[in-house]
């Protein structure tokens, strides 16, 4: 049980995926202009990479190696075609702001990453571990760029105005803003792990 | 006994410049354009470039304290960074953007590189850049030369951009100044004195400025006039910052290349770049654009255009 937490809690903060493993940065840069994206394009990922864990976990015994990479392909484009028409079907609006960065999930590095290192290799219950946590820790980078993104670039948060006369730093709101916001905050991680070792 | 007798590897001869000497004489052959952008905008300019430049070298002081290693405020570099950064904006923005302009510059644009000598881009023009792209609002209103007022006038070349005819401006006006724009761009005058002294000096070659004064000049003549050739290409010359830009930012000993050839590709393809931004592109203006694409291939102009050591093949 304890190994299965530990499973979980390294996607967080000592694996996380986007800032650690710097794994799915196409999705990350590209929605993180507002929350509502980011926790969209979170929960998405999430469901995806879960999904393609498990199954992932499953069958590993009857996938042949030298043909495993299309087989994890297959399965990730299924869990995505998934996603994909529950959001057109249940929020068609967030749909639209992500485009074409829900179907793009299923080249996200990070859900093949994760087959390819820890599904083919362990069981069920650890993959899906493994999966949620991975996710979980997408989702919270993705909540914290996107927070500094739309406090930054619009003076918002959810929509919600914080400060009274607050100019927006456009700049944030646009591509550059993302690898800059991306960029210092890797630089401030790096920085307190490089102070605790 | 401290021994008398010093052994090192050569060079053997030193003359007297350094750094820091070259840093305040730069500062001062800038002096001259801020002089002029007094006069011409009023003492708002004074307060732009003073706010910039005190901001600029306090977060130098910051940055040096906070990493712990030795503050380099004394060198001069961020006061220059602070000016430039200064000539680079209109007389009437609200005081606190060029202060978050010259904290971006030194910080982001200079010391996260490692400092002075590290930095890839030309830091004034990054915190320019990023004002641009951050608040256009504030950053494309001009105060009309000698009325110091807060009307507000176009320059030159977005009147040129926007379509409109441009109403008679002579040349002798865009030389000395007498048009909208950013403080220290508008006097043409004032920025070759300055120029001269670092000329003279031999702080600056000619390889830069000429090539990408001649590019740009040649560039408009042919692509944009009505027809082909036809180009009015002194305009192009006088107006915007191509002078600021190619005598005192493309020059950068940093961000730029070392060798004389690289020095003339780096020149040329800036003035492509201006030239092409200025006729085909969204902005009026594209010296400070084109300066910072064309620092960020100097490493590989560089590479290239390394001097042969004589003997080998």
């Amino acid at each position: 049980m304890k190994s299965l937490v530990k499973e979980f809690t390294k996607g967080i903060i000592k694996e996380n995926p986007t800032f650690v493993l710097v794994l799915g940065l196409c999705p990350t840069l590209a929605v993180s202009v507002t929350v509502v994206n980011g926790i969209g394009m979170g929960i998405a990922a999430t469901f995806v990479l879960l999904g393609s864990s498990l199954i992932v976990s499953l069958i590993r015994e009857f996938i042949p190696s030298k043909i495993r990479i299309p087989c994890y392909i297959v399965i990730i484009a299924t869990f995505v075609t998934i996603a994909e028409l529950c959001m057109k079907a249940y929020s068609p609006a967030l749909d639209r702001s992500l485009g074409i960065y829900v179907p793009l999930i299923v080249v996200n590095c990070m859900v093949l990453g994760r087959a390819e290192a820890f599904a083919c290799k362990n069981n069920l219950a650890r993959s899906f571990f493994d999966g949620l946590g991975m996710g979980a820790g997408f989702t919270l980078a993705l909540i914290l760029i996107s927070g500094i993104r739309e406090f930054l670039g619009s003076g918002q948060i959810l929509g919600h105005t914080l400060i009274k006369g607050f100019e927006p730093i456009f700049v944030f709101g646009m591509p550059s803003g993302a690898l800059l916001v991306i960029g210092l905050l890797l630089g401030f991680f790096n920085f307190l792990k490089n102070r605790k070792a | 006994m401290k021994s008398n007798l010093i052994v090192s590897g050569s060079p053997h001869i030193h003359n007297k410049e350094s750094v820091p000497r070259i840093m305040w004489t730069v500062v001062l052959s800038l002096i001259p354009a801020a002089v002029a952008g007094v006069i011409i905008f009023g003492w708002d300019a004074l307060w732009v470039t003073l706010v910039a430049t005190v901001a600029a070298v306090l977060t130098e002081w910051i940055c040096g304290l906070l990493t712990k290693k030795k503050v380099t405020i004394s060198d001069g570099s961020a006061v220059i960074t602070g000016i430039l950064l200064a000539y680079n904006l209109p007389s009437n923005v609200p005081l606190w953007l060029p202060i978050i302009g010259a904290v971006f510059s030194i910080a982001i644009g200079k010391q996260i590189f490692g400092g002075l000598g590290q930095n890839i881009f030309n830091p004034a023009l990054v915190g320019r850049v990023f004002l641009m792209a951050s608040w256009p609002k504030y950053m494309t209103t001009f105060a009309k030369p000698f009325n110091y007022d807060a009307i507000t006038s176009a320059t030159p070349l977005a009147i040129l951009k926007e379509g409109k005819i441009l109403e008679h401006i002579s040349y002798w006006d865009l030389f000395l100044g007498k048009h909208g724009g950013c403080i220290g761009e508008v006097c043409i005058l004032a920025l070759l004195i300055g120029a001269a002294i670092l000329l003279i000096k031999g702080y600056i070659s000619w390889h830069i400025p000429a090539s990408f004064i001649l590019t740009t000049a040649g560039f408009t003549y042919i692509f944009a006039g009505v027809q082909l050739f036809h180009g009015d290409w002194l305009f192009h010359i006088l107006s915007g910052g191509l002078i600021l830009g190619a005598f005192f930012m493309a020059t950068d000993y940093v961000a730029t290349p070392l060798t004389a050839k690289g020095q003339l590709i780096f020149g040329v393809g800036c003035g492509l770049f201006t030239a092409i931004i200025r006729i085909w592109g969204g902005y009026p203006e594209g010296v400070s654009y084109a300066i910072l694409m064309m620092n960020a291939t100097t490493p590989f102009i560089d590479r290239y255009t390394k001097n042969k050591i004589y003997g080998t093949k």
